[in-house]
């Protein structure tokens, strides 16, 4: 098996699956338990909080959700919620992830002034984009780290600098889902996922930095400072931060792969590559086989056990509205595979993939 | 209390001389779909069918299952008391007190086969009516749109008294009229294709084409799931799954592109009767409906018959998309067909087909390349799966 989907899921490593079953076995209490049990869970949790914490290069709160989709809602309509006295605007792009762009649909049809930006109209300096689009009336900018279906990077630790220094009340939050671990992202307020990283899928966490205040979505038992109520999943915690210390924190081995696959497939005759060279984050390739239906290749390549994706995994055959934000056109689109990497592939998996790609072009390009 | 469920003939009922025949087949299929749900006692009495539970149990999950039995036409859940005006009247009010309590008007509808009893229709409706008024002094008599109708029926073995009855599946029972198979492409149409064939008895078998890698491992997972959701009203389902990749290659690589749907369809049908022959079906059955897309068109469908040698049953033919639809969610395919995964028919479409072909034409395109080899590679690995009724 070549599994060449890593932006999608990836494989929870041995770490990960130990310290779930560690947690599993001797710390099962639940957190909010007064007994000795219950502290050693909370040890356990806010020990993980540190090593999450560190990796992000933030300072501040950390909650743990049910995942990224419930951390960029949380993030959205928390604070579309709390300042909405100061407001009504929010800057977003046309590029984010369905689970920020489907929450700003919705709060534009209660009422908020939503923008959209799309990187092909200032590919190379995107952040200047957005800052100039800050109105006085401006709450909440967001803004993901790496788009997932073609890997292009925003450079928001520069993003957040601006804003912050022109506009100190303008919250900023990122969804740095792709890019955790592999690249340092900065906001107000930072979605990050586990099963991106090696962890578990059903955990995911919002940093929120001090004094971003903003409205619960789920409440119960007051868990999370009050922010997001229900029980830690202490197994998955556990397992999250087992794979945050476990991750390289080199990037040279996606470098190469990157490189390696780029220079393979522009030998193709018909391939185009959609990923930018200089601001595409090194652990995702987007191209396009001009002829040849996404699909078609997709399963072509799974019957030698090749797995890619076709733009995005979630959409599951929707069509995408992203490819068009960075100018991609449809066509392009509609032939798109997306190969990620993690750092178990290898160049011999970059070979096999693209002889199987060449097969496939002399099969049903026509 | 004793309580039966009554399930009532359809268009059975009409049946002459070879009546028992049908009635048979349509008590078997109604154990065999009971089963799972506890023990009965069957009775075949006055073109009724009467369940009657061994021991205590919910009768709900049986009246649903009843309901998709093909030669049911309606279903009625009733009390069963002795024939006494004055033990009905004591102790039916008690038995009908949710569904009465519920209402705001009602009739009772009597009917005496046993004219042995003292009291007539009329007087018994009147007697009765009286009865559940004093029960429940909120209710109105409205003899013409009632939102509750009480059944009261004095037959031999005794009264039965019901708060209303369900429509049956209507049709003849699955299993009186042979069997068919079904050209299914996981799209709305043919499954609806398959239940109305059921309705007039047929077993219906499902044949499937796949085109991997052109077509992904959840389009067949999704043709699985309709013959799962399929077996409520058809009873057993089988699935031939035939691989079709080749076929459709060699036809892009041979044959003129204007041509590819019609001639694919005839590849389809070729491969049908070979089926058909081999395990002895009767009839071939598909979903489709007139000028629905270029391949059926009235002439593409004659081109594609030309190629069939059985009689092919095109149930939705004269029915337009909403009247398909509204058939698809009432049997619970419509979800699952319109989940988007790419099948058979959608790969290589030309861009402009031919909506009026000329069948010496097509088959002199077809004639172009040998396609009997792969026709017989493709029926020798053929997968055939199984789905039971109710599990």
């Amino acid at each position: 098996m070549i599994y060449l989907d890593n932006a999608a899921t990836t494989r929870p490593c041995d770490e990960a699956v130990k310290a779930a079953s560690d947690a599993a076995r001797d710390t099962f209490a639940n957190a909010s338990s007064l007994h000795k049990m219950g502290i050693n869970s909370e040890k356990l949790i806010n020990n993980a909080k540190q090593v999450i914490l560190k990796r992000l290069g933030c300072e501040g709160e950390l909650l743990f959700t049910s995942g990224a989709t419930e951390s960029n809602n949380l993030a959205l309509f928390g604070i579309a919620e709390a300042y909405k006295r100061r407001g009504n605007t929010i800057i977003s792009t046309a590029a984010e992830h369905p689970s920020v762009a489907r929450a700003l649909d919705r709060l534009e049809k209660l009422g908020y002034n939503v923008i959209r930006l799309a990187p092909k109209d200032a590919p190379d300096n995107f952040e200047e984009y957005i800052f100039n689009a800050i109105t006085p009336d401006t709450i909440l900018v967001s803004c993901m780290t790496v788009n997932n279906e073609i890997g292009y990077i925003t450079d928001t630790p520069k993003l957040y600098r601006m804003i912050k220094r022109k506009y100190p009340d303008v919250i900023f939050h990122t969804d740095a889902v792709q890019g955790f671990c592999r690249i340092l992202a900065a906001g107000d307020l930072i979605s990050v996922s586990a099963h991106k990283v090696h962890g578990f899928k059903g955990i995911g966490a919002l940093y929120a930095a001090r004094g971003v205040r903003f409205a619960p979505m789920i409440y119960g038992g007051g868990q999370q400072k009050n922010l997001r109520s229900g029980t830690e999943p202490i197994e998955l915690i556990a397992a999250f931060s087992a794979a945050v210390e476990a991750y390289p924190t080199d990037n040279s081995h996606y470098d190469t792969l990157n490189k390696l696959l780029r220079d393979r497939l522009s030998a193709l005759p018909n391939v185009k590559i959609n990923s930018p060279r200089d601001r595409g984050i090194s652990g995702i390739l987007s191209f396009s086989v001009d002829g040849v239906h996404s699909e078609i290749m997709l399963h072509f390549l799974e019957e030698e056990e090749i797995y890619v994706s076709s733009g995005s995994a979630c959409s599951k055959g929707k069509v995408s509205s992203v490819p068009d934000a960075f100018g991609i056109s449809a066509k392009d689109a509609d032939s798109t595979i997306r190969v990620s990497f993690s750092h178990e592939n290898t160049a011999e998996d970059i070979d096999k993939l693209v002889n199987r790609l060449e097969q496939g072009i002399k099969r049903f390009r026509r | 209390m004793k309580e039966v469920i009554m399930a009532k003939y359809g268009e059975i009922a009409l049946k002459g001389l070879n009546k028992s025949t049908f009635e048979d087949i349509l008590v078997k299929n109604i154990k065999r779909r009971l089963k799972p749900l506890g023990e009965f006692e069957y009775t075949r009495r006055q073109s009724t069918i009467y369940i009657e539970p061994i021991g205590e149990f919910d009768l709900d999950p049986a009246v649903k299952r009843l309901c998709t039995v093909f030669g049911i036409g309606a279903v009625q859940r009733c009390a069963v008391y002795e024939k006494d005006m004055d033990v009905i009247k004591a102790k039916c009010p008690e038995y009908l007190r949710d569904t009465l309590e519920a209402a705001s008007t009602f009739k009772v509808e009597a009917k005496r086969s046993d004219k042995s009893f003292p009291l007539k229709t009329p007087d018994i409706q009147v007697e009765l009516g009286d009865a559940l008024l004093d029960a429940f002094p909120h209710l109105k008599v409205d003899v013409h749109e009632p939102q509750v109708t009480v059944f009261c029926e004095i037959r031999d073995k005794g009264a039965y008294v019901s708060a209303g009855r369900t429509a049956g599946a209507g049709g003849i029972p699955v299993g009186s009229s042979g069997k068919a198979l079904l050209l299914l492409s996981g799209g709305i149409d043919s499954p609806v294709a398959a239940y109305m064939m059921a309705k007039r008895g047929l077993i219906v078998d499902g044949i499937h084409f796949q085109s991997p890698p052109y077509t992904s491992e959840r389009a067949l997972m999704k043709v699985q799931t309709l013959c799962e959701k399929l077996t409520a009203y058809c009873g057993d389902i089988k699935l031939y799954c035939v691989p079709f990749t080749e076929i459709q290659e060699a036809l892009r690589d041979n044959c003129p592109e204007e041509y590819f749907t019609v001639i694919m369809r005839r590849l389809m049908m070729k491969i049908a009767n070979r089926t058909a022959e081999s395990y002895g079906y009767g009839a071939l059955v598909t979903g489709e409906s007139i000028g629905q897309v270029a391949s059926q068109t009235l002439r593409a469908i004659q081109c594609t018959d030309a190629a069939a040698k059985f009689p092919v049953f095109r149930p939705v033919i004269g029915m337009d998309k909403k009247e398909i639809t509204d058939i698809a969610r009432k049997i619970d395919t419509f979800e699952t067909s319109v989940l988007p995964y790419e099948d058979c028919c959608t790969v290589f479409t030309p861009k402009h087909p031919k909506t009026r072909p000329v069948l010496s034409e097509i088959e002199k395109a077809e004639s172009a390349f040998d396609f009997q080899p792969l026709i017989n590679e493709a029926v020798e690995n053929m997968t055939v799966y199984r789905y039971k009724v109710g599990e």
